[in-house]
């Protein structure tokens, strides 16, 4: 079937933009946060005595993984829907812009009470270190704008199930409703240990908090919070790029299944982010570390889907042996390079993921530098790198421009940039991490020991590849102010993939919603309740607020 | 729904593979006792120096146990007690730690003893110190400004 | 937006296997690049104390 809009409609571009804006200059605001880290790390440079290292690290962390992250998602998943479903009505853009605003003033109050350093407690804000009470409102407001966009998204989903009775979604709008379930189930966690632990905490109402609880609560919302940062690569690895090289979508029910097991499986397995922690049962760790497992099933179809894609695409055009399908893939095409350096780092990166929720095995690398190294594969490369891939078109294409033959050129030097200062970078920390280097720490030689002596030429490395990274930052930025307001006006095409002439109907029971809430709330209510029963039964005397920063 | 013939050996592949390293944790786990740090035995933060063991920090000969030594860490910002400890080498050794304030780590580098240490919990981890060297003790969670100077040291002695 | 394939669906799977051994080499490369990266991991971990 045909896109229902060829063009997304400019009103709706606007929304889309608003996002991005936001997004990009995090992206400027993060990475220059992250730059002054590699380089204090090296122990070759110090911060003017007006800041700290741990107050950058928390812009770094907020900025990026909650605000870049959060911004570009809702914009994109806006721009698919009214791509692939039609113009959102007018109700639906105001919901939108209604989120829009939430979010950003959430952004700004978080944004300056960390600048007032009444907030360094990073991106995680664990208690009982204590932020600043306008801090977590902030946050709260950020989750809350997300849920008026997710609820326009619904809305626009609704309408075109109405007006398309019996027919399965358009699969872009599928995966982004998937996406935003995910989403507002997982924040319900955050939500909850905001409104009712941190905040009555910092206001003063309450004097002690429930620390296990909150721990439990966030990362109850912080593993499927990666998940909803992958998941939109998904959908431009799943959708888009097959259109970009000029094949098709390997199997749109296989691509169905996938988000599905995605939305039942990335939230009950938070407890692998607690395994070296007490108070709870390693019998429940364990059981949610086989959850974990099951979660790599799906990332196990999506490789195979890819690599089909290509491969399909190349014996199209005539390629021959094993591995020539490679060669027929257009090199030239930043739409397609920078998202594929994307799904290569997913390799190492999920290699690494396996080693992390492997019980025991975690404590080999909990809380190392190794993690740092792990999740800049994941989110700072695969995903990072597609949104970037996915900005080169979307954004001319919101803007009536085009991306020219030598933007196009810059943004495969950019994603090539970042893939060598990714690899200094993420390879450092990971081998550093397996010497037990630790991650969110300033420079410190320890006292002079041996081994953090050891450390410190990964760290020299980190810095090296922080510098091309930021490089990469600067260039990212220069391609997006140029294609938001500089590039020469035209068409630019928004590409939604086809579906395989050899692929089957798509089930309807995909779209069987009240199924898969279901579900997925029995898994969480299996993996949770009793261990949670447990950590309120037994908790200790709660604690008080410190200021340690 | 149709699943193409390779698509279905990647994963059968994959998916054993999965099961091999679950079956391979958790028969280490549940049946050679190797578990990640668990304990669930809690205390009051504002009362650990006057809580045993906690008020004598320090290795101790322990008898009638499973293990020779117990060896006692109390955290709090930003050191840790003892500031430096000699084990002897193949001593059988349960490190008992805590915290008397925010949530800290513990981890003793090039080691497995890598837990985190939260207010109101105690955290417990039974090991073999069987390679002699000094072993830095740093603090892998985050817990305020003077976080990358909370250090201590282990002595692994023949 | 699978529509108007449905009606195709039933295809010639001649070329189907042969066509996609390339991917099928590919998928099994990361699945040992998996395999080597978590038993590197294991045995560290058993060889620390």
């Amino acid at each position: 079937m045909k896109s229902v809009n060829t063009i997304v409609d400019r009103r709706d571009g606007k929304l889309v933009m608003a996002h991005f804006y936001v997004a990009f200059i995090a992206l400027a605001i993060g990475g220059l946060a992250g730059l002054l880290q590699t380089l204090v790390r090296s122990g070759k440079f110090e911060l003017p005595s007006w800041t700290g290292y741990y107050q950058i690290l928390t812009i770094h962390g907020v900025v990026l993984g909650l605000v870049l992250t959060t911004f570009f998602i809702m914009g994109f998943q806006l721009a698919l829907v009214s791509k692939t479903s039609g113009t959102l009505t007018a109700k639906q853009r105001k919901t939108g812009w209604i989120g829009f605003w939430t979010m950003t003033v959430g952004t700004v109050m978080a944004a300056v009470m960390i600048l007032m350093n009444e907030a360094s407690v990073l991106y995680t804000f664990y208690a009982p270190l204590q932020a600043h009470a306008l801090f977590y409102i902030g946050l709260t407001l950020v989750v809350v704008g997300s849920w008026i966009d997710g609820a326009a998204l619904i809305m626009a989903y609704a309408s075109w199930r109405k007006a398309n009775p019996g027919k399965p979604s358009p699969l872009l709008t599928f995966m982004a409703m998937v996406n935003t379930l995910m989403w507002i189930v997982a924040t319900i966690g955050v939500a909850a240990t905001v409104l009712f632990q941190l905040l009555p905490w910092s206001l003063g109402l309450v004097e002690r908090v429930d620390v296990l609880v909150s721990r439990t609560l966030f990362w109850y919302f912080g593993h499927p919070l990666v998940y909803f940062w992958l998941l939109p690569a998904y959908m431009a690895w799943y959708a888009i790029v097959p259109k970009i090289i000029g094949g098709k979508i390997f199997s749109d029910s296989l691509a169905r299944m996938s988000f599905i097991l995605f939305l039942l499986f990335s939230i009950p397995v938070g407890f692998h982010h607690q395994l070296t922690e007490p108070g709870i049962d390693p019998a429940w760790k364990f059981l949610q570390v086989v959850l974990t497992f099951l979660v790599v099933i799906p990332s196990l179809m999506t490789a195979f889907s890819l690599f089909a894609t290509f491969e399909m695409y190349g014996r199209s055009k005539g390629a021959t042996g094993l591995f020539g399908w490679l060669k027929k893939l257009p090199w030239g095409d930043a739409r397609f390079v920078v998202p594929f350096i994307g799904m290569l780092a997913f390799i190492p990166a999920g290699a690494g993921g396996l080693v992390n929720a492997s019980h025991q095995l975690n404590q080999v690398v909990h809380n190392t530098i190794w993690v740092t190294g792990h999740f800049h594969l994941t989110l700072a490369t695969s995903v990072v790198l597609t949104f970037f891939g996915i900005s080169y078109w979307l954004v001319p294409h919101l803007t009536g421009r085009v991306l020219t033959k030598a933007m196009n050129k810059l943004a495969i030097i950019q994603g090539v940039v970042w893939a060598i200062g990714m690899t200094f970078m993420s390879g450092a920390m990971h081998a550093a991490g397996l010497l037990g280097a630790p991650r969110r720490s300033s420079f410190s030689t320890y006292g002079g020991s041996e081994q953090a002596m050891e450390w410190i030429p990964y760290q020299v490395a980190q810095a090296v590849g922080g510098s091309i990274l930021f490089l990469g930052i600067i260039l990212m930025l220069y391609i997006f102010i140029n294609l938001a307001f500089f590039a020469p006006k035209g068409e630019e095409e928004f590409p939604v993939g086809e579906v395989s002439d050899a692929a089957e109907k798509t089930p309807m029971v995909f779209e069987n919603w009240k199924l898969w809430i279901g579900i997925t709330v029995l898994l969480i209510l299996f993996a949770y309740t009793i261990p949670f029963i447990d950590m309120i039964e037994n908790a200790p005397i709660g604690s008080k607020g410190y200021k340690f920063f | 729904m149709h699943i193409h013939k390779f698509e279905k050996i990647w994963l059968i592949f994959g998916i054993t593979t999965l099961l091999v390293f679950l079956t391979v944790v958790g028969v280490s786990a549940f049946y050679m006792g190797n578990q990640p740090p668990s304990c669930l035995a809690t205390i009051n933060p504002e009362k650990v120096d006057t809580t045993a063991p906690f008020d004598e920090p320090g290795l101790k000969k322990v008898e009638g146990k499973e293990w020779d030594y117990e060896l006692i860490f109390v955290a709090s910002a930003f050191a840790y007690n003892p500031g430096q400890v000699e084990v002897p080498k193949g001593a059988k050794v349960k490190v008992i730690a805590t915290t008397k304030d925010v949530i800290h780590g513990f981890e003793v580098a090039g080691t497995n003893i890598n837990m985190m240490l939260e207010p109101g919990y105690i955290s417990e981890f039974v090991t073999t110190f069987d390679k002699a060297g000094e072993y830095l003790i740093v603090c892998n969670e985050y817990c305020g400004v003077g976080h990358h100077m909370m250090s201590s040291k282990i002595e692994v002695v023949e | 937006m699978a529509q108007p394939e449905i009606g195709k669906k039933t295809n010639t799977k001649v070329e189907d296997q042969s066509s996609l051994k390339g991917t099928l080499a590919s998928v099994f490369l990361l699945g040992f690049f998996l395999i080597i990266t978590w038993v590197g991991v294991y045995f560290l971990f058993l060889d620390r104390f």
